[in-house]
């Protein structure tokens, strides 16, 4: 408990610098302890009157320093499973706390990289991953020294003065991610970050993260559909089932660290990846089973699509 | 050399378009035998343009219709993007507001400006006025649909990042809708030029405005009305020019 509002206040306050040369011996201590808790959360959504459930009652925990990868057919709710720890959203039901304290509204220990890279057209890639230091109150010359070094350690130095258009979408992603660390958040969530790459800028791209994830010790929680990605990159992967999404299993990943692009032809690398699939499939298999599950949902979602004035005068047949 | 080559194919266009105009123009009085009072020939025009330029008579007006246009625009173009923003964001303010505005742009300036001038008087308020009121409506609907269309992922940056409310409004959706509401205010700016005439018009004593009604009146000077006309015409192009210019300034880079 005390351990926890020391990190909220070091993460709160304005010169949180400090951690980058201590994080590695941080991450090797604490690394079993569960640092990101769901319990029983439930979320659902009112889609054109309709409720949708999205996730149902999951739970699991993220230990400290790790990275957990969250797996998931579309429609599963991964990304909404992102928001709710990060505060964007609340959940219907359950609770959610980081390092043993809820999660706040939009919270701060938190660094949020979407699915696209988001970035302000207007700004130059450096002033991209200033922004968040801008809106804390950070002094010029602090954020712009911050910004340059983020964008060193992803191996952007020369691009500092590019504005988005200019630079390559893998480029964008990693300006992205340098702008969720730029508050030096203690967890980083990536909501499937490289899945508008290529397959192989995108196995470059997981290399770097990991390498990225060794130097700054942030404990990932990454989204992905990517069996290959979700064990290559975490020590331990969340299967979601399909919508509503609930803990399908989670499996361990028996793979050393640091992990090379040898750890994909590897025989533990093959045999975890059987394992989720194994999960994943015991219900796409039942094609029967599936299509009357997914049927209620594909009915909300046509109503939800239908303009409001062919029917203007309610729902009622 | 390539610079000087893309200049020249720049300008050979424009050019090419004035010298058929002029000639054009030419050939239709040389043709019909206009006389000068009917139609003046363009270099009856040009020495008349020149000559009101050199003994200060055309500056005399047309600084005050600058002056009238200038703050007309700031006041109005201002107001315009304040109120645009809140027709983009509040339903109530849309729905309070959107129908007073929308009749104060269906009003006939022509009907408008002899009223602004009983009330407020034949000085520089106005004018100034009625360039506000006609700037405003391209400008605040162009700062309502920019706003509008702000994309809802940035905003939700916004959110993760806990921007405050005035941080949103500068660092994001300002930022963002600057194109469309510079595109707005083009239109805006040469609106603001015939405002100025009208308001002129409608009664003053100085104003380019004024120097059309003298010139067709009790000086029944035509190539002087029409060279006052040219005036005009180049302050309108010269308004639009520089809000192209702060558009590239402001936009270009990053477009």
């Amino acid at each position: 408990m005390g351990e926890g509002r020391r990190a909220r206040e070091q993460s709160a306050g304005t010169s949180p610098d400090t951690r980058f040369p201590r994080c590695e011996s941080r991450r090797k201590e604490v690394i079993a302890l569960a640092q990101i808790r769901l319990d029983n959360v439930s979320r659902s959504f009112t889609v054109a009157g309709a409720t949708l459930p999205v996730l149902d009652a999951v739970s699991f925990d993220v230990p400290s320093g790790g990275v957990t990868a969250v797996l998931g057919p579309n429609g599963s709710g991964k990304s909404t499973l992102l928001r709710l720890i990060a505060g964007l959203i609340a959940p219907d039901d359950g609770s959610i706390t980081i390092d043993g304290l809820a999660v706040a509204d939009a919270d701060q220990r938190v660094g949020l990289v979407f699915q696209e890279p988001r970035l302000l057209p207007w700004r130059r890639a450096i002033d991209n991953v200033a922004f968040p230091l801008e809106l804390a109150g950070v002094g010029r010359a602090e954020r712009a020294e911050r910004a340059a070094r983020l964008l060193d350690l992803v191996g952007l130095s020369a691009f500092e003065r590019a504005y988005p258009h200019q630079l390559s979408g893998g480029m964008r992603q990693r300006v992205a991610i340098c702008r969720a660390l730029a508050r030096d958040p203690q967890i980083l969530l990536l909501d499937e970050p490289f899945s508008a790459l290529d397959a192989l800028t995108r196995e470059r791209f997981n290399a770097e993260l990991l390498d990225l994830w060794q130097r700054t010790g942030t404990t990932i929680v990454l989204v992905t559909h990517s069996i290959a990605e979700a064990v290559f990159l975490s020590d331990e992967v969340v299967v979601l089932t399909d919508r509503p999404g609930r803990v399908a299993a989670r499996v361990e990943v028996p793979l050393g660290r640091p992990r090379t692009a040898a750890a994909l032809d590897s025989a533990a690398f093959s045999r975890a990846a059987a394992t989720i699939r194994s999960h994943l499939s015991g219900r796409a298999d039942d094609l029967a089973a599936h299509e009357a599950a997914a049927a209620p949902i594909h009915d909300v979602l046509e109503r939800a699509g239908a303009p409001a004035w062919f029917d203007p005068f309610g729902g009622g047949v | 050399m390539t610079n000087l080559k893309r200049l020249t194919n720049a300008l050979l266009p424009i050019v090419a378009a004035a010298v058929v105009f002029l000639a054009g123009w030419k050939a239709l009085v040389v043709i019909a035998n206009y006389p000068d009072w009917f139609l003046p020939a363009p270099e009856v025009v040009a020495q008349r343009f020149a000559r009101a330029w050199l003994d200060g008579t055309m500056w005399r007006h047309a600084s005050a219709t600058l002056v009238e246009i200038g703050l007309g625009f700031v006041v109005g173009a201002g107001l315009a993007v304040g109120v645009g923003y809140l027709l983009a964001r509040s339903r109530l303010a849309e729905r309070l507001l959107s129908p007073y505005i929308v009749a104060a742009q269906a009003t006939p300036v022509l009907v408008l400006a002899p009223l602004l001038v009983f009330w407020l008087g034949t000085g520089l308020l106005p004018k100034v006025v009625i360039c506000a009121l006609i700037v405003f409506f391209p400008v605040a609907v162009a700062t309502m649909v920019g706003i509008r269309s702000v994309d809802a992922r940035l905003l939700e940056l916004g959110q993760a990042l806990r921007a405050t409310r005035s941080q949103v409004v500068r660092h994001l959706e300002l930022p963002a809708a600057l194109p469309q509401i510079l595109g707005g205010m083009r239109v805006g700016v040469t609106l603001a030029v015939i405002g100025a005439i009208v308001g002129e018009w409608a009664g003053a004593d100085r104003g380019l405005g004024v120097l059309i009604n003298l010139a067709r009146g009790s000086l029944f000077d035509i190539p002087l009305m029409f060279a006052t006309l040219a005036t005009i015409a180049g302050i309108a192009l010269l308004l639009y020019l520089v809000v192209v210019l702060v558009e590239r300034a402001l936009v270009g880079a990053w477009r």
